[in-house]
């Protein structure tokens, strides 16, 4: 770590009794707490409290500030997280008073604003994916994952048959066995040399016990399942359910639905592909989608429309139940209606479309210097492995660490597992040519160091204000919090 | 990269050394270079059960986590708890200190239908 230029943290600025706001003078008599507050209640004196003027507070956290890189400073192409920029109007949207001042608790008729823009942003999510009904409850795609499993358990309950294994193939998410398992199911592993999944080795392994199929589509190399429809035929031949990590839909808007593949419940990153902020700048949320079969068990309440009004359903006797406090992360599906209303349906369409070309444009551009495991056309994001380079001792952290010296943010690293050394890239939309050549220019460039010269990749990065950290130690022996 | 000739492998990448009816398991070099530093490992509890090709612990490295899957089926006999303080030695010694379990096995034939370190070696190659 470089020393001199790290902001120390606000315990270490602090002076006793120095205040930041002096108060006017009380006009109340003095009370002390401990007399009129029993002793269980009253906190004590807190070590070390920060004590600081408002001049220092400000320039601290503005500081701090200015070591944030996020969409908003530069180029982001973290593999698997559609880190697309997010308009600035979906803010305005979501402090309009009538939504940021409603309270959880406030009766439906007197939000009847806030329940129409759930219900057709169920509406609008349905639409762009060919699903039947629509849950907006999951805090984020883990969760709406979770969501999805439970329902596909509940529904084998419901039948009296209980089922105990889902399928997975190596190229979905790393989320979605963890999931499967905690909705109480056993993983079948898959494994897939060529990229995609084989109807074969779907086949193989499917039988009357299997409650689902797990797969993301595109998959996690960023390459479109092209035999998802026969796929969906095989597990629906034995009763199970397919299942789709929606996390990639970034490349599907308005050009294909997954429902018209056989998918039968999918959950939508509105973080993600519905540009709303997200890595540190926001809570996420995962809708879930269902074909018609699943919709009596999804999560109450749903939001009901009766003629005009609209209301609260809880009367669904076969639901999973509750899965968040109140109605999901509200804030966030305003920023995602308030982007699809924007868009539009052929706004969508070109969104997907030049995440695609974007991706492809990178991957065509780069796959002479870097390894390219998988040469076809990709979708909305990349992989490529550091093959060509490590011969010279070079490895795909020296790589993304160099990145940063160039002014980009790393791409995803070391995922998919199934690519050793993976780089995965995913641009968006949102870049400019200009950008992406940018980008493009920076990975030659480090190319060409690590042929001549791999030393100034493997010390990189050397322009950040902090170098190399020690990821070892920091696994091992964390260091959580500040002590006096 | 080593691939000792009198061991066994795993195309999990874990290695077996059969002595009488005893096998001792671990991770191969090539497995600890290709997942880096390693800081966490999960093995199991003395006197459960393993099974061939199925998992029976973790392991953590600053790139990724992985699970660990035993080349045989029978009982484990001896855990290498010093692994779960120090799992750097998996990274230091993978064919020796790093050693993880040893398992009583019933059928010894198991051991021959694992890779022998040229057919490891040559299957190592191809993964690459």
């Amino acid at each position: 770590m470089k020393s001199g230029n790290n902001e120390p943290l606000i315990f270490e600025k602090s002076a006793k009794d120095r205040i930041g706001i002096s108060m006017p003078k009380s006009d109340c008599p003095d009370v002390n707490p401990n007399n009129v507050i029993s002793k269980e209640f009253l906190r004590d004196d807190i070590e070390g409290f920060p004590e600081v003027s408002e001049l220092d507070a400000v320039r601290h956290f503005t500081r701090l500030s200015q070591k944030n890189f996020g969409v908003d400073t530069d180029f982001y192409p973290l593999g698997s997280c559609t880190m697309k920029y997010n308009p600035k109007v979906n803010e305005d949207m979501a402090r309009l008073s009538g939504f940021s001042k409603a309270h959880p608790y406030q009766a439906p008729e007197l939000s009847q604003g806030a329940l129409q823009l759930m219900y057709e942003l169920e509406g609008f999510l349905s639409e762009i994916s060919g699903m039947d009904a629509v849950t907006l409850q999951p805090a984020a795609g883990a969760h709406g994952e979770l969501c999805g499993m439970l329902m596909i358990s509940a529904y084998f309950k419901a039948k009296g048959k209980p089922r105990k294994k889902v399928i997975i193939p190596d190229t979905a998410h790393g989320t979605n066995p963890a999931s499967s398992n905690l909705a109480g199911f056993t993983v079948v592993t898959i494994k897939e040399g060529k990229g995609i999944i084989s109807p074969e080795a779907v086949a193989s392994v499917m039988d009357e016990d299997t409650a689902a199929l797990m797969l993301t589509n595109p998959n996690t190399i960023g390459l479109f399942e092209t035999n998802i429809k026969e796929i969906a035929d095989i597990v629906h031949k034995k009763g199970g359910f397919v299942y789709c990590d929606g996390a990639n839909l970034n490349a599907l808007m308005g050009i294909a639905k997954l429902g018209d593949m056989g998918v039968d419940v999918i959950q939508f990153n509105l973080h993600k592909t519905f540009s709303t902020p997200h890595g540190g700048g926001g809570p996420g949320s995962g809708p879930v989608g269902v074909k018609k079969i699943l919709e009596p068990f999804l999560p109450v309440p749903r939001i009901i429309k009766r003629g005009k009004r609209f209301n609260l359903g809880f009367n669904c006797p076969m639901s999973i139940g509750r899965l968040k406090a109140f109605y999901g992360n509200f804030g966030i599906m305003v920023r995602a209606y308030s982007y699809i209303r924007a868009m539009g349906p052929d706004g969508l369409k070109k969104a997907s479309e030049m995440a695609v070309l974007n991706a492809n444009y990178i991957m065509e551009k780069l796959k002479k210097a870097y390894h390219l495991p998988f040469d076809q056309t990709c979708m909305h994001e990349c992989v490529l492995s550091d093959k060509i380079q490590s011969e010279k001792g070079v490895y795909t952290l020296d790589i993304a660490k160099r990145l940063m010296d160039y002014g980009f943010h790393p791409p995803t690293i070391y995922f998919p597992l199934v690519v050793p050394g993976a780089i995965m890239i995913e641009p968006t939309e949102t870049e400019s040519k200009e950008t992406i050549d940018r980008f493009i220019a920076a990975m030659m460039t480090i190319a060409n160091e690590a042929r001549e010269s791999p030393d100034i990749v493997k010390n990189a990065p050397q322009t950040t204000k902090i170098g190399r950290l020690d990821e070892v130690n920091a696994v091992k022996k964390p260091v959580l919090r500040w002590k006096p | 990269m080593d691939f000792p000739k009198e061991l066994r492998y795993s195309k999990e990448h874990e290695w077996a050394r059969a002595e009488s009816n005893i096998v001792t398991v671990g991770i191969t070099d090539y497995a600890q270079d290709s997942l880096g530093d390693v800081v966490y490992v999960e093995l199991p509890a003395e006197g459960s059960t393993v099974t061939k090709d199925e998992t029976f612990g973790v392991v953590e490295s600053v790139k990724a986590v992985s699970d660990l899957y035993s080349p045989v089926t029978g009982k484990v006999i001896e855990v290498n708890d010093a692994l779960i303080d120090s799992p750097e030695v998996i990274n230091d010694d993978p064919y020796g200190d790093a050693w993880m379990i040893k398992v009583e096995v019933a059928n010894l034939a198991e051991i021959k239908e694992l890779l022998t370190a040229d057919e490891y070696k040559q299957f190592v190659e191809e993964e690459k």
